[in-house]
């Protein structure tokens, strides 16, 4: 199992705010080389905020985020993104005054070793199709799909996606498990927010569940059978 | 030769060259202040003094080192440019967080107070600068200054080469997407205040150049600014804001209107642009061209 490689995250007792509002509570887990690792939780316990606390979008923040060894809790977030972390919005992120091509093209490339464009084309066949489109005019998947397709190319091994799936068709949600699982044979390591723990079991190798601010389990995925009635009793189904 | 509503071609065509040329300064003017609120959501009220700025640097250039107006056409936007930075960098980065109208307050404080040092140092009769360009053709229809076709030229020039910069390069990718959702942006590691600086530096170059171009029309005067920037901002209005080809459309375009407002109806020259803002309001509160934000 992954577990043997190294921590490529390691959170330690992070607090964040929203303005006035204390949001995390004391956060600690770690994401390891390889692996895939899923904040599970209800609506309003923490997980996009935790995302955005690593990646550096929030003002406040308190405790320690080590990436590869790292310190960033006081990097601003362009710094925290050329350490080699990539960042998949909740709602994608997908800019209207550029094009399909110049969305994809727009993050910058932050270390050596990303996709190439054609490399990304064929992961994504769609989306060469519709190159010269509006951003904004593609469908929800093909706009999921442009906001994972994007951070592929940049060369950053730890890709934090909120909640890839919300909203789309099943036979959408299939195919973005597709390419998950396929990002992870590639060596990346993905730390993935998700309320559809259905979905999270095909893709992750273990869950963290989230509650008001805090870590308050950890299940690998290999016993999530065993804990089943337990994580629906935690995220309320 | 011909004669339309009988006024006679040479009027007709002498004030379309008018308009054309105060066009070309409505556009310059509203294109930077464009792209200054669109990245940075700062109402640019210096932009006028900044223009002015422009036109002093010309002349000082030429009295104090010798530069003549072709090197100035390069270095007073770029001196002007430069001192618009660090007004980003002392002041307006503190308020960034804050309502846009604390950026128009702090920038309409600038332009007083920058207008006023130079009213204390020059007066306000007015300093010459020799036309570099003297001379003309006569078209038949019409006498064509050599300088002010240069102008309406180069005007053109910049305009339609800011409007590529943004809307086709890889540069401009980063300010459009910048403009949209800045955060974002940043979080994939682009370095976005030095990019504000940066633009806000730009914007101001471009007053500044505009201020050059005007040098030799006009009297180089402290006050040159602030006469002409309630006009740009009224364009703005009429143009909308987030739009570059918007901008530079707008500026033309009422330029030219008002140019014929002269022929046909002098009376109404100096009020016909707020007499179009008033209706656009009343029509398309977010401009022709802009969108509602």
């Amino acid at each position: 199992m992954a577990e043997a490689g190294a921590a490529l995250l390691k959170v330690k007792d992070l607090h964040a705010w929203y303005g006035e509002s204390h949001i995390l509570h004391g956060v600690d887990f770690e994401v390891h080389q390889g692996q895939v690792v899923t904040l599970l939780g209800r609506n309003g316990a923490g997980k996009t905020t935790t995302l955005r606390a690593i990646i550096g979008l929030l003002r406040r923040r308190e405790g320690s985020i080590l990436c590869e060894g790292a310190e960033t809790i006081r990097l601003p977030s362009n710094r925290i993104a050329r350490l080699g972390l990539a960042y998949c919005p909740e709602e994608r992120g997908i800019f209207a005054s550029l094009n399909v091509r110049e969305n994809l093209l727009l993050p910058p490339v932050v270390k050596p070793g990303g996709m190439t464009e054609e490399e990304v084309h064929r992961l994504f066949p769609q989306l060469q199709a519709r190159a010269a489109s509006q951003g904004t005019k593609l469908s929800g998947g093909e706009q999921q799909m442009l906001a994972i397709a994007r951070i592929l190319r940049t060369g950053a091994r730890l890709l934090l996606l909120d909640e890839p799936t919300e909203g789309l068709a099943p036979v959408i949600v299939r195919q973005i498990g597709t390419i998950i699982r396929t990002l992870k044979q590639r060596g990346f390591t993905i730390l993935l927010v998700e309320q559809n723990f259905h979905f999270a079991a095909t893709v992750s190798d273990c869950h963290y569940v989230v509650e008001h601010g805090h870590i308050i389990d950890r299940i690998d995925n290999r016993e999530l059978a065993a804990n089943r009635s337990k994580l629906e009793a935690y995220l309320g189904v | 030769m011909f004669e339309l509503l009988g006024v006679p071609p040479q009027a007709l065509f002498g004030q379309l060259l008018l308009g054309l040329i105060n066009g070309a300064f409505y556009a310059i003017l509203s294109l930077g202040l464009a792209v200054i609120f669109g990245l940075l959501n700062v109402i640019n009220f210096a932009h006028g003094a900044q223009y002015m700025m422009g036109a002093f640097a010309t002349w000082m250039l030429l009295q104090y080192f010798g530069v003549p107006y072709w090197g100035a056409l390069v270095a007073a936007p770029v001196l002007v440019g430069i001192f618009g930075m660090l007004l980003e960098r002392l002041f307006l980065s503190r308020l960034y967080h804050l309502d846009h109208l604390y950026g128009l307050l702090l920038t309409f404080g600038l332009a007083l107070i920058i207008e006023g040092l130079f009213r204390q140092q020059f007066g306000s009769s007015g300093l010459p600068y020799t036309n570099p360009i003297p001379g003309g053709a006569n078209l038949g229809f019409m006498f064509l200054p050599y300088y002010r076709a240069w102008v309406v030229a180069f005007s053109l020039f910049v305009c339609f080469g800011t409007w590529f910069l943004i809307e086709k390069t890889k540069l401009g990718s980063y300010l459009r997407a910048a403009t949209e959702k800045r955060d974002l942006v940043q979080a994939f590691g682009v370095n976005v205040p030095r990019m504000i600086t940066l633009t806000y530096g730009f914007g101001v170059g471009l007053a500044a150049l505009a201020g050059v171009l005007a040098a030799p029309i006009y009297t180089v005067n402290p006050l040159m600014g602030s006469n002409l920037i309630i006009v740009v901002f009224a364009v703005v209005v009429i143009g909308g804001m987030g739009s570059i080809l918007g901008a530079i459309l707008t500026g033309f375009g009422l330029g030219i209107v008002e140019g014929f407002t002269k022929v046909f109806y002098p009376e109404a020259s100096n009020t016909v642009i707020f007499i179009l803002m008033a209706i656009v309001l009343m029509i398309r509160p977010a401009g022709l061209f802009g969108t509602q934000r």
